[in-house]
């Protein structure tokens, strides 16, 4: 027991269908595509956290980042109607391509560092009741609770302001 | 113990690699509706890391933390959003490249 192995077919495919869908949200050119990706990247990752004993969060993450995050998302962009704004022109400006770089050298620099490290396997014997609901809702109302009221005030908060933001005028 | 404990090593790649095409999308990509979702995109990989720390300590409390990140980028998508569609109310676009002004 406890042995954490190597990775099996079945993470090796989340993972490939997980990286696959999240490369094609950023080059894809129209962007109900890339919300569409996008809505398959937070599936596959929450098939991944439940993978990860985390079948709460992998809840939480089907229900409110691929529907109502996504939700929101296609909203705004039917909303906007962008058909205008097709980025038809591929000119790299000097920010690209240092962004670009940048973002290409932090992914080595993260998979180098990490490499090497061997993963600490100090799994104990509380699988059963890990990541359940019951073990989560548990901590989440009695040691968190002042956070969780916390996250409730700031989504009060980021309602108002989304409606005052939004609205042409008060 | 089921058979699809893997070394919580590959996950941290995973991230890395779901972080990094996120930073990409934000850096490069030009429409603020994909710039918007790749930083869900970085957010989620964070999440990632969270829940395989989690898993590796039998630890609950990174589930929580992911709950909360999960919370926070509901309120961010929301004010985001809000500000996109106030920025084409007013430009008419929503290239960032075009968006340089705070005011005008």
């Amino acid at each position: 027991m406890n042995h954490l192995g190597p990775p099996g077919t079945v993470f090796y495919l989340l993972a490939f269908a997980t990286a696959f869908s999240a490369i094609l949200v950023i080059v894809v050119r129209n962007p109900i595509n890339s919300a569409m990706a996008l809505v398959a990247t937070f599936l596959f990752l929450a098939a991944i956290y439940a993978q990860l004993l985390a079948h709460t969060i992998a809840i939480l993450q089907v229900l409110v980042y691929a529907g109502a995050i996504m939700v929101l998302f296609l909203f705004v962009i039917m909303l906007l109607s962008l058909t205008q704004d097709a980025e038809v022109t591929p000119r790299l400006s000097i920010h690209q391509v240092v962004g670009g770089a940048t973002a290409v050298a932090l992914v080595v620099g993260l998979v180098l560092g990490r490499w090497h490290e061997a993963g600490g396997a100090r799994a104990k014997e509380t699988l059963a009741r890990f990541g359940t609901l019951e073990q989560v809702g548990g901590l989440l109302y009695t040691r968190w609770l002042l956070p969780f009221e916390a996250v409730s005030l700031l989504l009060l908060v980021a309602m108002v302001g989304a409606v005052v933001v939004a609205k042409p005028r008060i | 113990m089921a058979p699809n404990q893997v070394d919580s090593q590959y996950y941290l790649l995973l991230a890395a690699a779901l972080f990094c095409i996120g930073m990409f999308g934000v850096l490069v990509r030009r429409n603020a509706l994909v710039v918007f979702m790749s930083i869900e995109l970085m957010l989620n990989a964070a999440n990632l890391t969270f829940l395989a720390a989690a898993r590796d300590r039998m630890d609950s409390n990174g589930h929580l933390a992911a709950l909360f990140v999960i919370a926070v980028a509901a309120a961010e998508a929301a004010i985001g959003l809000a500000i996109i569609i106030a920025l084409f109310r007013n430009r008419g676009t929503v290239n960032v490249e075009d968006i340089r002004t705070m005011k005008y």
